[in-house]
């Protein structure tokens, strides 16, 4: 893995028995001694620790940093209050998504979290606007999720337990300036944490002494937000996936739609908006198999009359469900909830059904 | 008790072998979350793909370690794949094969040499 980019807390996680692999050009930790089954279970009942640096952090400042973000994404940052963050993505000419993001209002800046996968190319685009541009490479990103998330933080910094879900932040930790906000990508309750990359460890080391807090590592991630019906971009979403499509348009605020006064003015904002009115042709939905097998990434999805009407982008076993879980896109004329499909398996054709998203109620704390 | 390189023990009981995977297998597979047996009466060839095991990470298969006819299979290891991770070289055992030619298991590695193969 000599090619791979290590994270400021890659000993650590070598001394917890991270199995490492390489994910988005970083060494990253998959799982844990505890596998990720009991890590994914652990974070649904008490708090899992997931170090999410790989990720990029980057700064806007500028007079009208906000309406220079809103060229590219078809979002209200203008109208994002200070202390408030936001999900979105940049979206290209044809209305597919190039990367999702969330940005925060930090008051004189914009703070944004972007796809380690994504990030160069991600930079590249918001150096073309005519804001200053910091990429931030000093900061490590944690991030604390689960019931327990609020109580184990609270110990370090009470205040935080007076946030609300995407309520953002600055706290002391560990001596250094925090920027944390209420979120995450589990579906639980939870945190994530820009901590100077100096403290990392001790911050981590210090939410791990906590007996409610364990690591977890990306396998867990990835079925956490799949049951919690959240996108992984290159799966779910990507240049060809529209946001509309990808039942996202709930993150397509009032004000960037057509008749208002920001509506349109980001790439792809004649077919964006076309199918906010119209409708896609194609619909992202979950799908519960309803056999034992998993239904992964690729499977090819068949209706009635076994015609192949689309894929599944995301699918393995999930395990608060106690059963296999998927997600993928078909014609927006199949995707309502109940309708009867099959996926093929190893040659079978294996019944599904259009299944309501997410799968685990959310645990945010509105 | 016998092992393969696709880390298979076999153990001879009676006329037949039982066949699972390895302690080493089940661990790197992670949680085992699904598993689809062969029908009993199977008749198979060494390296057919037998056995279906689904982990939480990826599917693999397990192939048929000789030439021979399945005559039994675990079910419990389907209705509880968890089983797999729990006792690997015990309870969670696959399938049990009527094998075509026994001197072919002297072919396979004892557990000193598998425990060499794994290192």
């Amino acid at each position: 893995m000599d090619d791979l980019k290590r994270v400021f807390l890659h000993d650590l996680h070598v001394e917890q028995g991270a199995k490492m692999v390489p994910f988005a050009g970083y060494e990253m930790p998959v799982q844990y001694k505890l596998g990720v089954m009991k890590e994914h279970l652990h974070t649904r009942a008490a708090a899992g620790l997931f170090d999410v640096s790989h990720m990029g952090q980057v700064i806007l400042r500028g007079d009208n940093a906000a309406e220079a973000l809103e060229t590219l994404v078809p979002v209200d940052v203008v109208g994002l209050a200070e202390g408030r963050q936001r999900y979105g993505f940049f979206t290209n000419e044809n209305g597919g998504i190039e990367d999702d993001l969330m940005v925060t209002n930090r008051g004189d800046h914009l703070f944004l979290v972007v796809n380690a996968a994504c990030k160069d190319a991600d930079f590249a685009r918001l150096q073309t606007l005519d804001v200053d541009v910091e990429i931030i490479t000093d900061r490590a990103l944690l991030a604390l999720q689960g019931p327990g998330a609020e109580a184990a933080l609270a110990r370090l910094a009470p205040d935080v337990a007076d946030m609300a879900f995407m309520d953002v932040a600055t706290v002391t930790l560990c001596g250094a300036e925090a920027w944390v906000s209420r979120s995450g990508y589990t579906g639980e309750d939870g945190f994530e944490i820009s901590v100077p990359a100096t403290v990392a460890r001790t911050l981590a080391e210090t939410l791990l002494a906590d007996e409610t807090v364990e690591l977890i590592g990306l396998g867990a991630r990835d079925s956490l937000r799949l049951e919690g019906g959240l996108c992984l971009y290159g799966h779910d979403i990507d240049s060809a996936t529209t946001p509309v499509a990808a039942r996202l348009s709930w993150a397509i605020q009032k004000v960037r739609r057509t008749g208002s006064a920001r509506g349109g003015g980001f790439p792809g904002a004649d077919v964006i908006l076309r199918e906010l009115a119209e409708g896609s042709d194609m619909a992202r939905v979950g799908l519960l198999p309803e056999g034992r097998a998993p239904m992964r990434e690729g499977v090819v999805i068949f209706d009635e009359n076994d015609q192949p009407v689309g894929k599944v982008t995301s699918g393995g076993f999930g395990p608060s469900v106690g059963g296999p879980v998927a997600m993928g896109y078909v014609p927006s004329t199949l995707a309502a909830e109940g309708t009867k499909l099959f996926g093929e398996v190893r040659g079978k054709k294996l019944p599904l059904v259009v299944a309501k998203l997410p799968f685990v109620p959310a645990g945010f704390k509105r | 008790m016998k092992f393969t390189e696709e880390h298979e023990w076999l153990l001879v009981e009676g006329d037949v072998v039982v066949v699972g995977i390895t302690a080493h297998a089940a661990e790197q597979l992670g949680d085992v979350v699904f598993v689809e047996l062969p029908e009993e009466g199977t008749e198979v060839s060494k390296d057919d793909e037998v056995v279906v095991i689904e982990s939480v990470k990826a599917a693999s298969d397990i192939l048929a370690p000789l030439d021979g006819e399945i005559v039994e299979v675990n079910t419990a290891i389907v209705d509880d794949p968890g089983k797999v991770n729990e006792d690997p070289e015990g309870d969670a055992w696959f399938f049990k094969m009527k094998v075509e030619d026994m001197a072919e298991m002297d072919d396979l590695m004892d557990e000193a040499a598998y425990k060499k193969f794994i290192s």
